[in-house]
């Protein structure tokens, strides 16, 4: 097995499923010549031509409609969008039609789109180049918001957004996207869009996070066992949205102690479904108020300050001892 | 009923009136007093070696991604030079030069750069708009505020920058349209470069040139010489007095060449040749317009020389004062601040609970 990091894994994707299945078309700005402006593209114009990986003019809603068109007329389009903070000009293609062509021609059409993006913030990027807005997406019926924590989850999701028969939201942590190697294998690997996974086994309490923030997470974790003993168990969502309660609600139920970390604005966050799930499916488990160690409900701030935005081990250590000391 | 032709506007102007060779066209030449122009000199020499150094200093790690404009001076400059200052201007966010002719301070570029959102504030003697990074979006907010200025009984105008890519975006055409059916005082100026990242002009319309996108809208259209400054000066002058008296709206496409990057973070290797940049190098705007103004007996080597001299003091100054100005930032308290006009308690207990997790750190500083 070849140890990658999230720019190849997902590239290896890209070129698998793309030999695989000539319906795959890429397209947006960039991604051809340039190989993206993260290189996750890098090669495939040279391996698949100008017809399956295609620059287009600077227009994100005419990527995304088009892309649409695309879809229903029998093709998989897979979209990257630059940054997360330009999908809005392809928000309403994706909510007003994406999400809903197969509910509206009652089952005649769908839409297997993938809309890739990279998101978050821990670059010292410009404005706009940060945001964690997830929640705005997750909010879309008829929409699949997954986010991958790691090279191999990356690409085994990715194959599966691909051929999942319905819009699909792909968001990249894009402080990943170089941060570390793992074992992807070259044969093909999936994963079901819509489940979380066990990251990290405990039974002391319950951590959630996904994207970029399980890695901080799981530090945590290991803060937690080596200063008091404490075991959390880790969830990793993977998919935003549906949201897949099963593993979190069994873990509340045996730990009775949550916190939940994202690093999306708190107020109508992940973070709140997550809670609501919990206290509609585990409220008699619960043995302290569930906690939400998040970005705080401003605009991310240029980067000399992000690093206070962005929830960090300190910060979810904090979270986690006050849940291991409530009563 | 037989095919008949429908009589529409079919061509549209190039203007060029000092060409990439020093030869000046004087029956174009716009009769700018001297001080005007060594003005413009100065602040396009300060403008390019300020860029330059941005450069340099986000080599170095002390500020972060920026977009260079050299070679992209005269193009935004000669625009905003006909401007009054009661008129608005609305930047992209490569019009370096324009935004210090408007009265940008270096040390809020420097700020802003760095990654302080300090840098980011615009004085009230200014009437300008903060730069807009999501390409195009900013076109609709200068006809708006054309509107605005119109609605009020003003003469004053407003003027938006972008580039060749944005005219790709639904924003430009949705921008131009309404601005001709409102007949608004607005000019619309593209800084065609050529490049939208890695993706060449052609990639963004078949159409010929970008300025020809205004005779769909019913509003006027000229191509110009971006890297000749008095072509992009005359052209604005003429359709800011046309605005101001009523006239409607105009875009003007300033064909032009980014020298540099697109960004910092960006290897144009990938996608340009090295020919290709040498090629625009020899029009760079600003040797040009020295010849001219050396023509004229305005400027002499020695006149070059000590306003570089000059600049380099200026930068190197401001380069000092930002980062004396930064040892006192860094508030991080200050996040939660001008996102509202009063804070929601929601905000305020969060601001509490950031303080009360410093505290908690022992104060120290956890993040550089
Ligand atoms: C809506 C949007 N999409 C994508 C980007 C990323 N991006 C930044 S600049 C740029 C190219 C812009 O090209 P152009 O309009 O020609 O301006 P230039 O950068 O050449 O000055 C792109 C794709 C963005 N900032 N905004
Ligand atoms: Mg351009």
């Amino acid at each position: 097995m070849a140890k990658l990091n999230l720019v190849q894994a997902l590239n290896l994707a890209l070129r698998q499923e793309m030999e695989r299945d000539d319906r795959v078309i890429v397209l947006g700005e960039d991604v051809g010549r340039d190989g993206g402006v993260f290189r996750v593209t890098e090669g495939l114009i040279e391996r698949f031509g100008e017809e399956r990986v295609v620059d287009t003019p600077l227009a994100e809603s005419a990527i995304v409609g088009t892309a649409i068109g695309m879809a229903v007329a029998g093709l998989r389009p897979v979209c990257e969008i630059q940054f997360d903070g330009f999908t809005y000009y392809g928000m309403h293609q994706i909510e007003a039609h994406a999400t809903r062509l197969r509910w509206r021609s009652r089952g005649r059409f769908h839409v297997p789109l993938v809309v890739r993006a990279p998101y978050g913030g821990g670059v010292r990027a410009l404005e706009h180049h940060s945001e964690s807005r997830e929640a705005l997406w997750a909010h879309l019926p008829g929409l699949k918001t997954v986010i991958p924590s790691g090279p191999r989850n990356a690409r085994a999701l990715l194959l599966s957004a691909i051929r999942d028969p319905d819009p699909v939201l792909f968001f990249e942590p894009k402080a990943l996207y170089r941060a570390f190697r793992e074992e992807v294998p070259e044969e093909e690997e999936t994963l079901p869009l819509g489940r979380s996974r066990i990251a990290r086994e405990g039974g002391d309490l319950t951590l959630v996070a996904y994207g970029a923030m399980l890695r901080p997470t799981l530090e945590a974790a290991e803060e937690l066992s080596r200063q008091r003993g404490a075991e959390a168990e880790v969830i990793d969502l993977l998919t935003i949205s549906p949201l897949d309660d099963t593993l979190l609600v069994a873990s509340a139920r045996k730990t009775g102690r949550v916190a939940v970390v994202h690093e999306a604005p708190r107020s109508f966050g992940p973070g709140a479904e997550i809670v609501a799930r919990l206290v509609e499916k585990a409220f008699y488990h619960l043995e302290a108020p569930v906690a939400r160690v998040t970005g705080y409900d401003v605009i991310i701030p240029l980067f000399r300050r992000e690093a206070y935005y962005l929830p960090d081990v300190p910060r979810i250590v904090q979270a986690a001892r006050r849940l291991l000391e409530a009563p | 009923m037989p095919r008949t032709p429908i009589e529409i506007p079919e061509s549209i102007e190039y203007l060029s009136v000092l060409d990439e060779t020093g030869r000046l066209d004087r029956d174009l030449e716009p009769r700018l007093e001297e001080g005007l122009l060594l003005r413009l000199h100065r602040t396009m020499l300060l403008a390019r070696r300020f860029d330059e150094r941005l450069l340099s200093l986000q080599r170095q790690g002390r500020i972060g991604t920026f977009p260079p404009s050299s070679g992209q001076e005269a193009a935004h400059l000669g625009a905003a030079a006909a401007l009054s200052p009661e008129d608005w201007m609305v930047p992209a966010f490569r019009e370096l030069a324009a935004e210090i002719w408007r009265g940008r301070t270096l040390e809020s570029v420097l700020l802003y750069n760095a990654g302080f959102n300090e840098g980011g504030h615009i004085p009230p003697e200014r009437n300008d708009l903060p730069i807009a990074i999501p390409v195009g979006s900013q076109i609709l907010h200068a006809a708006g505020i054309a509107w605005a200025l119109r609605h009020r009984r003003t003469d004053r105008v407003a003027m938006v920058f972008f580039g060749d890519g944005a005219t790709s975006q639904g924003d430009f055409h949705e921008g131009l349209n309404f601005a001709g059916v409102f007949s608004l005082p607005a000019i619309f100026v593209c800084q065609n470069n050529q490049w939208a990242i890695s993706v060449p002009r052609a990639r963004q319309t078949r159409s010929r040139t970008l300025a020809q996108k205004a005779l769909a809208y019913g509003i006027h259209g000229i191509q110009v010489d971006g890297n000749d400054l008095l072509a992009v000066y005359a052209a604005a002058a003429e359709a800011v007095g046309r605005a101001r008296a009523g006239g409607g709206p105009t875009l003007i496409e300033c064909v032009t060449y980014r020298l540099a990057v697109h960004t910092t973070a960006d290897d144009p290797r990938r996608y340009r040749t090295e020919e290709e940049v040498e090629s625009w190098r020899r029009r760079d705007p600003l040797p040009r317009f020295q010849k001219y103004l050396a023509d004229k007996g305005l400027l002499s080597e020695e006149g070059v020389r000590a306003a570089e001299e000059e600049v380099a003091r200026e930068i190197q100054q401001a380069v000092e004062r930002a980062e004396e100005a930064i040892k006192a930032l860094g508030d991080p308290l200050d996040l939660f601040e001008h996102l509202w006009a009063e804070m929601p308690p929601t905000l305020r207990e969060q601001r509490e609970e950031l303080i009360a997790a410093l505290a908690a750190r022992g104060g120290e500083e956890t993040h550089g």
